[in-house]
């Protein structure tokens, strides 16, 4: 029986030559991610790290980005906590307020890498499948445990495999994709499973599969993972990375999955995710004039480049409604070089945007755009949970940058394709 | 002893909300918002050895920890639930707060009913009816006979074994 790609990620992890779903192994990640939760991480363990010291001082990857710049004093105080742990041990992966959101920050530099193993502390740690990675969210009490050990464990998942069909016809995007798919499994319906995407990926960029893995546990699941192509190993190529550097992965052609879900990306329309559950997935056409005050384009979610290109096309030369507040947030640095040198940001400032440091910003409700008790927010976002933008009598509606650009004109949600 | 239900997909922001999330971390600055946005009779009402019966999916969203620490702090005996997201379950695990898959003990519940737990047994009783739910796995119990992963961490650190 052939294997799935999670099963041989983990079989190699483990030292084993086969693994079955359902088994659990003992793994030494390649990394671990932490950010601004590492102050409480440390928090548990300060005299064991004085006694031991952390496993590897390349093993984490620390960025600062949930609440950046800090909000308050406990928050500051919390960066610099993490600022000293670092500098005391020597750790090599810091990345400070401002390069950007933790997993944006991850792939860009290179830490992500095909037929890796890195666990973080967040929960949309699982986006690194976009480059063939097998990455998960743990707690942070496991974060701590293997910050001294270096070692955990995993339950072997058992796989969906989703084949994707066609292509994409614009202004229909990932996210139009991505929610689809949950909407079809549910919330809970990929629990503790592996997502394999197959097909014609190839008409996915680097971007667009980002979107896809970022919300996998939207679905629940362990990993949402695509194959290493010519587009993952020339977007690295362009990071820098050696080709010898990593070992692409990938399921057998026989392996076994427990279900398999087909989809015509030709046929998909916009759609957008009611409060408050992720997978409430409504074509665009079912909310159409509902008014919204807070558009936000950006977060780990939709805050790369392309994002904000297809944004700004619809903006460009046009008005936000005044009815309306559109945050944007680019997810790195490096995004934000890429869309000043490109104009995109000129376009969005000059519509009428509020630009926001790069960063997690609102999308957590700790700062930066927090919503008032009956307002409602339009989202490029992975997640619309009551309360989530920081007030429980506020409503959060998923799409994709397109559709939050094209209903920010009016401000009211619009079907991007009369726009676009 | 008091009984707690709620339904599917309840998620971390329900349990604790995110804006928490970087200014309350011990169990004394969590207790007070525990379900907060979920059930707000919670917090002031809960009390030691009270069960949660949740329905599919509990525990999704954000791999926060402090819903875990809170619940494990106020003294809950047990979720019950018909399914756990997998960060919540892990969390749980790893502080040694007592989850229970067992979907037919949720789906028998009625408002009202005796629930009893036999966790060393995998048995649940709900109203008139037994159910049993299977034991975890030794690599599991592991962790939790040692009080939790960092105490397991310790162990190993002290043995050397790293």
């Amino acid at each position: 029986m052939g294997q799935t790609y999670a099963q041989k990620i983990l079989a190699r992890a483990a030292g084993l030559t086969e693994v079955v779903p359902g088994q659990i192994v003992a793994v030494r990640p390649d990394h671990l991610l932490t950010h601004d939760n590492t102050a409480a991480i440390i928090g548990k363990i300060e005299n064991d790290l004085e006694k031991y010291g952390v496993v590897r001082p390349d093993m984490p990857i620390i960025v600062l980005d949930h609440v950046a710049p800090a909000a308050n004093e406990k928050t500051a105080t919390g960066h610099q906590k993490v600022r000293a742990f670092v500098a005391r041990h020597g750790l090599t992966n810091f990345y400070d307020v401002g390069v950007g959101v933790c997993h944006q920050v991850v792939v860009e530099k290179g830490h992500a890498l095909p037929g890796n193993l890195l666990v973080g502390s967040d929960s949309h740690t699982c986006s690194y499948g976009a480059v063939n990675a097998f990455s998960t969210g743990i707690d942070r009490t496991e974060a701590a445990a293997l910050l001294l050990t270096g070692e955990t464990w995993l339950r072997v998942p058992p796989t969906i495999k989703i084949t994707l069909q066609g292509e994409l016809r614009s202004p229909v995007s990932a996210k139009d994709l991505i929610l689809t798919v949950i909407g079809d499994i549910s919330a809970g319906g990929a629990t503790y499973q592996a997502v394999e995407f197959h097909g014609n990926v190839a008409s996915l960029g680097i971007d667009d599969r980002f979107t896809i893995a970022n919300m996998g546990i939207e679905m629940g699941a362990k990993i949402a993972v695509f194959p290493c192509d010519e587009v993952v190993e020339s977007y690295l190529a362009s990071l820098g990375v050696d080709r010898n550097a990593y070992q692409p992965t990938w399921a057998d052609a026989d392996a076994n999955y427990v279900r398999e879900l087909e989809y015509d990306m030709g046929a998909l329309e916009p759609v957008v995710a009611l409060p408050h559950k992720v997978d409430n997935v409504k074509p665009v056409g079912e909310v159409e004039g509902l008014a919204f005050n807070q558009g936000l384009l950006g977060t780990c979610t939709n805050g790369r480049a392309s994002d904000l290109r297809a944004a700004a096309a619809i903006l460009e030369g046009k008005n936000v409604d005044p009815s309306v507040r559109l945050l944007v947030l680019p997810a790195s640095r490096s995004v934000f070089e890429e869309v000043l040198a490109d104009g995109t940001l000129e376009k969005l400032v000059r519509a009428g945007s509020v630009v926001l440091p790069t960063g997690c910003g609102p999308c957590l409700g700790a700062h930066q755009g927090v919503l008032a008790p009956g307002e409602v927010c339009l989202s490029t976002a992975n997640r619309n949970f009551k309360g989530r933008m920081g007030c429980k009598d506020a409503e959060i509606y998923l799409a994709s940058p397109q559709t939050v650009a094209a209903s920010a004109l009016s401000g009211k949600v619009t079907d991007p394709r009369k726009v676009a | 002893m008091r009984v707690w239900k709620y339904g599917d997909d309840i998620n971390t922001d329900m349990l604790f909300p995110g804006k928490y999330t970087y200014t309350c971390s011990t169990a004394d600055e969590i207790k007070p918002h525990l379900l907060e946005d979920l059930d707000p009779e919670f917090a002031g009402g809960v009390a030691e050895g009270d069960i949660i019966l949740g329905g599919k999916n509990f525990g999704c969203g954000s791999s926060r920890e402090q819903p875990v620490l809170g619940l494990k702090a106020v003294g809950v005996a047990a979720v019950v639930a018909e399914s756990f997201a997998r960060i919540f379950y892990r969390a749980a695990i790893n502080q040694g707060l007592v989850l229970i898959e067992a979907p037919e003990a949720v789906r028998a519940y009625e408002p009202g009913a005796d629930v009893a737990l036999d966790v060393e047994g995998g048995k649940i009783s709900v109203g008139g009816d037994t159910f049993d739910f299977p034991p975890l796995p030794p690599e599991i119990l592991a962790i939790r006979d040692a009080g939790g992963l960092l105490a397991y961490a310790r162990q190993k650190l002290a043995d050397g074994r790293r």
